[in-house]
């Protein structure tokens, strides 16, 4: 460190016919200010530019950077560039600059409108295909555990289910029970003006039946269990873990993503008719203290209308939902980037994915149903 | 351990590669890379960061599938094999990742009973007393309940090789064994590896930058070149180091300077 004080950086000149004798002086830092060479020339015209540092203090990269700019000006105006009274260290800095400035060749990854259009075209058909090789290899694990169904990994399927299930029964009470209460509140501003306040456990049980509580659990564990599904597998290709049972000959599909699939496939029916028991308490609730509706009255209207097919309904839904989340996370998971942004970006891909096929499916099965008279 | 041989024709080596591309989204790493690796022999891959020797490795064991070329081991194609075959062959080695890549949800005894459970017909009792064995071997006795998250980097990598042992293979591929490992510890794996050589045959594809484990252990050494695109040197290290011209094999190997180039000062 110097002693004393910092001195401005400068390059005195004087110019001997057409010869510029370029002296630099003072500290030169990187963070500070320092010449520049344009302004150092003020519009002369050297055939030689002799260049001494006797009076240099201290110097960094700062100098090199306008040095380097002292040669590439005399290389392109076809001027002879004298360093040779410069110290030594600065030389040879200044040639590794040349050097990295001449081989370093950037890597363009500049592209036009029309070859974002095409990558992105390929990278959606690449993923469509990818995507139906997953359900391709799924179903062959499938074939392989019905065939081999000790070598399954059923302790795994069971602690998915309690982490899918058991564990996700508070967030789901929480939000089908506030759905019930919320449909309960719309349903009885309408039916109120006619009359028919009755009628809202109709509303309720219908709609949580048939579409919310299969809708809303899906939804939830979209970003509950997708996201945790992708984040896991996504850790795992990148701690090679996945790598290792390839080349141990073990399909990552039966020990990983199997398991996960049954537990969704199971556990969704399942939290689906619970969503739809809270969603109608949630309505009863809203109907016995705002609407004054008994209770009983309540259950008994809604008998009328809810009957096994809509259950039916809702529990198809809720498992190919299931099925949608578990694919869409291990999915993601598996075809993640190696890296932390990687697993991120996997995590968000599974839960916008499942969200999309869920709303997509429940769209095709209200036309699958209304064929079927459901 | 090594499937025997057909015939009374010479037994074919343990790997056989030929004219391998190697790269990853049309990107080429490598190029026409060939070499032999025979039985009971250690072979090292060396070179600089960045050349290759991971891409040759996943390339090797099928992680990746190769751009051109054909990988052989014991004269069986493991590149054109039918998913039978490869599922065959992929018994046949084993593989100790950087990491150790253990399985974080099982324990080290579960991730060493894994390959065993589902490639044998072993009954538990005997899985258990072949882990208990495995895990011995590379000194973790005592370790066998404990998650990987549980334990340090170098023992996960040595439950790592644990594992890559599990089924017996007839050839290993370390990648980085000593990568972040005390000296000591490091030894130790040198030994095992000669251990397991000098025992069952054991052929070793080892990527490492440690010149002690070259100079220790490796019977031939492979040198990959990041600019070259493929192998520049073959050959045993001390030879080599000895009698090679060329200052890239020199330079790595015996940590010497390249000759400056007549630009520099």
């Amino acid at each position: 460190m110097p002693s004393t004080a910092p001195t401005a950086a400068r390059a005195d000149t004087e110019m001997e016919g057409t010869v510029l004798r370029v002296r630099i002086a003072g500290d030169w830092s990187i963070s500070g200010a320092r010449p520049n060479w344009t302004g150092v020339l003020a519009g002369r015209a050297p055939q030689r530019v002799v260049l001494a540092a006797d009076a240099l203090g201290d110097w960094d990269s700062s100098l090199l950077l306008f040095l380097f700019e002292v040669q590439l000006w005399c290389r392109l105006a076809g001027a002879y560039c004298d360093a040779k009274a410069l110290p030594e260290k600065i030389l040879t800095l200044l040639k590794q600059m040349s050097v990295s400035h001449e081989t370093s060749v950037p890597f363009d990854r500049s592209e036009n409108f029309f070859t974002g259009v095409g990558e992105a075209t390929l990278d959606a058909v690449q993923k469509a295909r990818a995507f139906s090789h997953f359900i391709g290899e799924c179903v062959l694990g499938v074939n392989r555990m019905w065939k081999r169904p000790q070598k399954f990994r059923w302790a795994d399927a069971i602690e998915e289910m309690q982490n899918c299930g058991a564990m996700a029964l508070p967030i789901v009470s929480l939000i089908s029970f506030l759905v019930g209460v919320t449909l309960a509140y719309i349903g009885a501003i309408v039916l109120r003006q006619y009359g028919g306040d009755i009628y809202v456990a109709d509303l309720v049980g219908l709609s949580m039946v048939r579409e919310m509580g299969a809708l809303m659990t899906g939804v939830v564990l979209a970003g509950r269990t997708g996201a945790a599904y992708a984040a896991t597998l996504g850790n795992m290709k990148a701690n090679e873990e996945i790598d290792a049972l390839e080349t141990l000959g073990i399909p990552a599909i039966d020990f990983l993503v199997l398991p996960r699939l049954l537990a969704l496939f199971v556990m969704m029916p399942l939290l689906t008719l619970y969503a739809n028991a809270l969603g109608i308490v949630g309505g009863m609730t809203v109907a016995s203290g705002v609407l004054s509706i008994p209770p009983a009255a309540y259950w008994v209207e809604l008998l009328t209308i809810v009957d096994l097919s809509d259950l039916f309904v809702g529990v198809t839904k809720g498992a190919t939902f299931g099925l949608i989340i578990g694919l869409s996370g291990c999915l993601r998971g598996m075809e993640a980037e190696r890296s932390a942004g990687g697993v991120g970006r996997a995590a968000t891909s599974a839960v916008v994915t499942a969200i999309l096929l869920i709303i997509v499916s429940n769209a095709l099965y209200a036309v699958i149903f209304d064929i079927l008279g459901l | 351990m090594s499937p025997a041989p057909a015939s009374s024709a010479p037994a074919p080596a343990a790997i056989e590669v030929t004219g391998l591309c190697c790269g990853y989204e049309g990107r080429t790493v490598l190029k026409d890379v060939s070499f032999t690796v025979q039985r009971g022999e250690v072979l090292f891959v060396i070179g600089g960061s960045g050349c290759g020797k991971s891409t040759l490795l996943r390339h090797l064991v099928g992680l990746n599938a190769p751009m051109a070329g054909e990988v052989k081991f014991f004269g069986q194609s493991f590149t054109a094999a039918d998913l039978a075959t490869r599922r065959g062959l992929l018994k046949t080695f084993g593989v100790l990742y950087q990491g150790g890549a253990l399985w974080s949800s099982l324990t080290l005894r579960q991730n060493v009973a894994l390959p065993l459970e589902e490639h044998t017909a072993l009954s538990g009792r005997e899985i258990a007393e072949l882990t208990s064995l495995k895990l011995a071997q590379v000194g973790l006795t005592g370790f066998e309940d404990y998650y990987p998250s549980e334990i340090s980097g170098g023992m996960k990598k040595r439950a790592g090789l644990a594992r890559a042992l599990a089924l017996d293979p007839a050839i290993v591929f370390l990648d980085e064994p000593s990568a972040g490992l005390d000296p000591i510890t490091s030894r130790k794996l040198d030994d095992l590896v000669l251990q397991l050589r000098d025992t069952f045959g054991t052929t070793l594809v080892v990527v490492s930058h440690e010149l002690a484990s070259i100079f220790g252990i490796a019977d031939r050494v492979i040198m990959l070149d990041r600019d070259a695109q493929g192998l520049i040197a073959e050959g045993p290290p001390a030879h080599l180091a000895a009698h090679s011209r060329d200052p890239r094999v020199t330079e790595f190997l015996l940590r010497r300077d390249r000759p400056p180039s007549p630009a520099a000062r």
